[in-house]
């Protein structure tokens, strides 16, 4: 946990998930979220690391973020 | 100019429109209705003579002095009490009143010792002045009869004394304690001549009392029985300068009274539209930090934090910091630089260490302390109501029927917004508090909420959702305002998650702990109790579900139309004097000034225009990320000004890892704080006392801050700043700040109509200051939310994972208490020790039993982040299974324990809960070991001989 490590990344990631799943578009909800106060680095080092681990909206909207992310 | 006190009319103003005529002496003047013949001679240019009334309070007609005569009125009544009425003809100056008045005053000065020029007072004595006011020459009562002479003084309060043998029991003070500050400290023992002040029991000194040493008594008294100690030091202050308070977020203004170069004393400024003439002890004594010898007055570097700290001159040190940086940029790219702004500076110096952050090191890596504590409040009101602020003014609460208090202990925290809070319960309206903690509003002499619902901490937003599940379904939503003012699906969608039945108060007792029964009463009691008004502060927003909360209190606010007029709204209480002008500035990341996003290409354009630029278009690293990012390896060097965050941010390890891994942090601020021991730049800072600009407390109130002094490090911080930018390259002319508030007027359509000569001639200014609102706002949303349609957003509860188990099976929350500040840099510099020489743990007795702990014991406090060791307060103020205590002393290391969790929307910490173990220890942790050996090693410094 304690650095920007991909598993930090992805803990952060998956809170928002949880915390906009009553939203009308789970998955839209938190890719604005992240777009609006990511660094684009931070969104990068995620896509690098892959979609494991990560909850489906979160994982869904990675793929909206970063198209390429594995 | 000569000092002259504040101006005292007698007795406080009358509310209303002028339309009543008398005649005073002959000279015609229209006042309001209620207004006293006393206030109206005052207000006519006259003066009476008066002992026992003064303009802070309600009229008491005890003394006598103020006898006036009326025509058509029999006798001589008191002026002070007596109202005005339409064609009254008042007397003030007859050969009658004289000779009664000095009779009055003969009496009193009888048992008063005639030591005038001796007397510690220093002639800043009202009685001195109406003696002489009433002509009196000569006492024919002798002091060989009983007198209250001789007595002893009572010297234990750290900033006055009192010397009861001269009180002449005209009760101001205990007027004040009670009217005023609402604590009621004071009382007046005995009867007639033998009457006495004293503060509670006959054995109690002031020190041991209830006291909270405001002053407001000190103030009030108009003799030297309680008196300054500073005034005995120095003398009677010679000038005056209103300026703001740097320490909380109310925000009080203060005559800073001045002898030469030395600050005598301050007192609050009966002007100031946030306090009203009223402090707390913080603002009106702790100033002493000021002048302590621990202030560092010279620059100093370092090539490692190893080595000792070698001073040099202000030139060397900026052109060392600038090579630094540079160096930096060009090696490891832009992105490895960055800035955090401080809550305690003035909006014109917090604007630009944000400006050189985008116009100098070309990104936005720039964040500020208020990610540790309000950064929940900008996103929920932003997102639901369309401002990142609070709704009302404080003179709202006078209006409120039923306040709701959560997450806040007001009366330490924001002492003297409590007060008034307090007036206002007194005065009957009601009180709700929400907080695992029985804090002291929860029972105070005179003030007892009706419903307290000590939720475990981490469930606000259960708590708020099963109000909200009340509210809607037993039908008490306001449909009228919700209907007109918000927008109709979202409520749909909102009203229907929180009718579910897992909802409900009974559902969610398990989870809560707070009894459903209970939480019934207190929704039914906030929705139609009349206007209902909700304060909040860090027990709020220091959660993972943190942004959650406020958006939760929102709806609240909103699905019972407690929104858009006085008495009502959503307040968030501030910790630091300036959090909301330092996000206001453009402090995070993703936003400039005036909460607008760095994508906005619109925004962005007009910023590029003024500083000739270009700006980034995406968001920049938070505190956390830039920490994280160091210890990966890409940020470097970081400039900090007025922050310790080694201290003050959560799990200390991982910040003094980030900050180690760093090439240059520079650490600008009064103190070798805890973060200076990894710096390798210090630039000393200056005390608000030393510089000008404008600080904004938590009502949006732009105020000024004035130059008392000149700073003792030859440098106000702005210039400090702005040379840093020269030395970049950077071409900054700033010749004041007034220029940087007319910048940001210029970019900002929030302060628009900000100046600093507005702010002279209003005294203040609430934003939005523009064409549509000259004169500011005091309450928001009056005619439409800010955001076009008030939007409700589903919240739903997300336990955090920070969870209790076997090996922490307590959970610890954190908070301040009132004699200190944060981090307690400055206060920890001064007196205020006596009332907290170290933080202590609050555990049950029935927790302190298990473990075999007794107050006062040694106890090792330990998560899963780390462990530390602090001494044990027994008591029942916490609930079994909470444990709790304050972080104002480095030693203690709190944030050692405190984990690495945050607010899922804004990364502010989760300082609220922790999951804990406590046993009995008998010494320092080995962190605690290791780090104390570190800060010495690291505050070492060098001189150089002199040549
Ligand atoms: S200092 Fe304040 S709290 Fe203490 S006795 Fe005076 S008015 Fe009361
Ligand atoms: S201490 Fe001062 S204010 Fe209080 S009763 Fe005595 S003279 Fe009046
Ligand atoms: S610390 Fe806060 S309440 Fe106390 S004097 Fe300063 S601004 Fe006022
Ligand atoms: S001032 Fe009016 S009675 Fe004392």
């Amino acid at each position: 946990m304690s650095s920007h490590t991909p598993e930090k990344l992805a803990y952060m990631a998956n809170q928002i998930a949880r915390n906009l799943a009553e939203q009308a578009d789970p998955a839209a909800a938190v890719a604005s979220h992240i777009r609006t106060f990511w660094n684009p680095a931070m969104i990068a080092a995620l896509a690098r690391a892959g979609a494991t681990g990560l909850e489906p909206a979160a994982e869904q909207a990675l793929r909206s973020l970063a198209p390429d992310a594995g | 100019m000569g000092y002259e006190p504040q101006a005292d009319l007698g007795t406080p103003a009358a509310i209303g429109a002028a339309t009543v005529t008398l005649a005073i002496d002959g000279r015609s003047i229209t006042v309001p209705p209620g207004t006293s013949v006393m206030r109206a001679a005052a207000l006519a240019g006259g003066s009476i003579p008066r002992l026992c009334a003064t303009d802070s309070l309600e009229a008491f007609g005890s003394c006598r002095l103020c006898l006036v005569e009326i025509d058509g009125m029999r006798g001589t009544p008191a002026s002070c009490t007596t109202p005005v009425a339409e064609g009254m003809a008042v007397h003030t100056q007859t050969p009658r009143l004289q000779t009664l008045r000095r009779g009055v005053m003969e009496l009193y000065i009888s048992d008063h010792p005639l030591d005038c020029l001796t007397c510690s007072a220093n002639g800043d004595c009202e009685l001195q002045e109406q003696a002489a006011a009433v002509g009196l020459r000569d006492v024919r009562y002798g002091f060989d009869g009983a007198s209250h002479l001789g007595q002893p003084v009572d010297g234990s309060n750290p900033y006055f004394d009192f010397d009861p043998s001269k009180c002449i029991a005209c009760s101001r003070c205990v007027r004040a304690c009670d009217e005023v500050q609402g604590t009621l400290a004071l009382t007046i023992q005995g009867r007639g001549f033998a009457s006495k002040v004293s503060a509670g029991l006959a054995s109690d000194d002031f020190l041991g009392s209830e006291c909270v040493s405001c002053g407001a008594c000190v103030q009030a008294c108009p003799t030297a029985t309680l008196q300054e100690k500073s005034v005995k030091e120095i003398g009677k202050p010679e000038r005056s300068v209103v300026t703001t308070c740097a320490y909380c977020g109310v925000g009080c203004t203060f005559r800073a009274e001045m002898r030469g170069e030395q600050l005598v004393r301050m007192v609050p400024w009966k002007d100031g539209k946030a306090n009203h003439g009223h402090s707390c002890v913080k603002g009106r004594f702790a100033w002493g930090y000021a002048q302590h010898q621990d202030r560092v007055l010279s620059p100093m570097i370092r090539e490692s934090i190893d080595q000792p700290w070698r001073e040099v001159s202000w030139e060397e040190a900026l052109a060392h910091t600038a090579a630094e940086l540079k160096r930096i940029a060009a090696r490891y790219g832009r992105m490895a630089l960055g800035g955090i702004t401080s809550s305690r500076c003035t909006n014109e110096e917090t604007f630009l260490v944000q400006k050189l952050v985008r116009a100098g090191f070309h990104n936005n890596n720039v964040d500020t302390c208020a990610r540790v504590c309000h950064s929940p409040t900008g996103y929920g009101l932003k997102t639901t109501f369309g401002t990142s602020a609070g709704t009302q003014d404080f003179d709202s609460v006078e209006q409120a029927d039923v306040i709701l208090v959560i997450g806040a202990n007001p009366t330490d925290g924001h002492p003297v917004f409590a007060s008034r809070m307090k007036r206002r319960l007194r005065q009957g309206a009601k009180l709700i508090v929400i907080d695992p903690r029985r804090i002291d509003l929860v029972r105070s002499p005179h003030n007892a909420a009706t419903h307290h619902l000590p939720l475990r901490p981490g469930t606000n937003v259960a708590v708020l959702t099963a109000m909200a599940h009340v509210i809607v379904t037993e039908g008490l939503a306001d449909q009228a305002f919700i209907r007109e003012r918000c927008d109709a699906d979202e409520y749909a969608h909102w009203a229907d998650f929180v009718s579910e039945t897992r909802h409900s108060p009974e559902f969610l007792a398990p989870v809560t702990g707070v009894d459903p029964a209970e939480l019934r009463a207190a929704a039914r009691l906030y929705a139609t109790g009349g206007n209902g008004a909700i304060y909040y502060g860090l027990g709020v927003t220091e959660h993972s579900q943190g942004s959650s909360t406020v958006m939760a209190i929102a709806n609240l606010a909103m699905a019972t139309g407690n929104i858009g007029r006085p008495g009502v709204g959503v307040n968030p209480l501030r910790g630091q004097n300036n959090v909301q002008g330092a996000c206001d500035m453009g402090s995070f990341p993703h936003e400039l000034s005036g909460y607008r996003h760095v994508s906005d290409a619109g925004v962005r354009a007009l910023f590029e225009g003024e500083w000739g630029v270009a700006i980034d278009p995406e968001p920049g690293l938070r505190i956390p990320n830039m920490l994280d990012a160091a210890t990966d390896g890409t940020f470097k060097a970081i400039y900090i000004q007025g922050e310790d965050i080694l201290q003050s941010d959560p799990d200390t390890r991982h910040v003094a890892a980030g900050l180690a891994a760093m090439e240059c942090v520079i650490v600008h601020d009064l103190f070798l704080n805890e973060t200076a021991n990894y710096a390798h730049v210090f630039l000393p800072g200056s005390t608000f006392l030393e510089k000008n600009g404008t600080f904004t407390n938590a009502e949006r109130r732009i105020q000024l801050v004035r130059k008392v002094m000149e700073p003792l490090n030859g440098y106000e911080d702005w210039q400090v700043t702005q040379e840093l930018a020269r030395a970049m390259g950077l071409d900054w002319n700033y010749a004041h700040p007034r220029e940087i508030m007319d910048e940001i007027a210029r970019l900002t359509p929030t302060f628009a109509g900000v100046s600093h000569a507005r702010l002279e001639a209003e005294g203040s200014l609430q934003w939005p200051v523009n064409d549509a609102a000259p004169h500011g706002t005091p309450v928001m949303h009056i005619d439409g939310f800010v955001r076009g349609k008030g939007k409700f957003v589903v919240t739903e509860y997300v336990p955090t994972d920070e969870r209790t188990g076997p090996r922490f099976p307590l959970l610890l929350t954190t908070g301040r208490i009132l004699s200190q500040y944060n981090v307690g840099a400055q206060t920890r510099r001064t007196a205020n020790v006596v009332w907290h020489e170290e933080d202590r743990l609050e555990i049950h007795p029935a927790d302190a039993e298990n473990r075999g702990i007794s107050s006062g014991d040694w106890v090792k406090l330990a998560s899963r982040s780390g462990e530390t060791t602090l001494r044990a307060l027994v008591t029942d103020r916490v609930a079994p299974g909470v444990v709790y205590t304050t972080f104002h002393h480095p030693e203690t290391q709190a944030n050692v324990v405190t984990t690495d969790y945050s607010d899922w929307a804004t990364n502010c910490p989760e300082y609220k809960v922790t999951a804990v173990q406590v046993a009995p220890s008998n010494g320092p942790s080995a962190w605690q070991q290791d780090y104390d050996a570190l800060s010495h090693r690291a505050r070492r410094i060098t001189r150089e001989p002199a040549e």
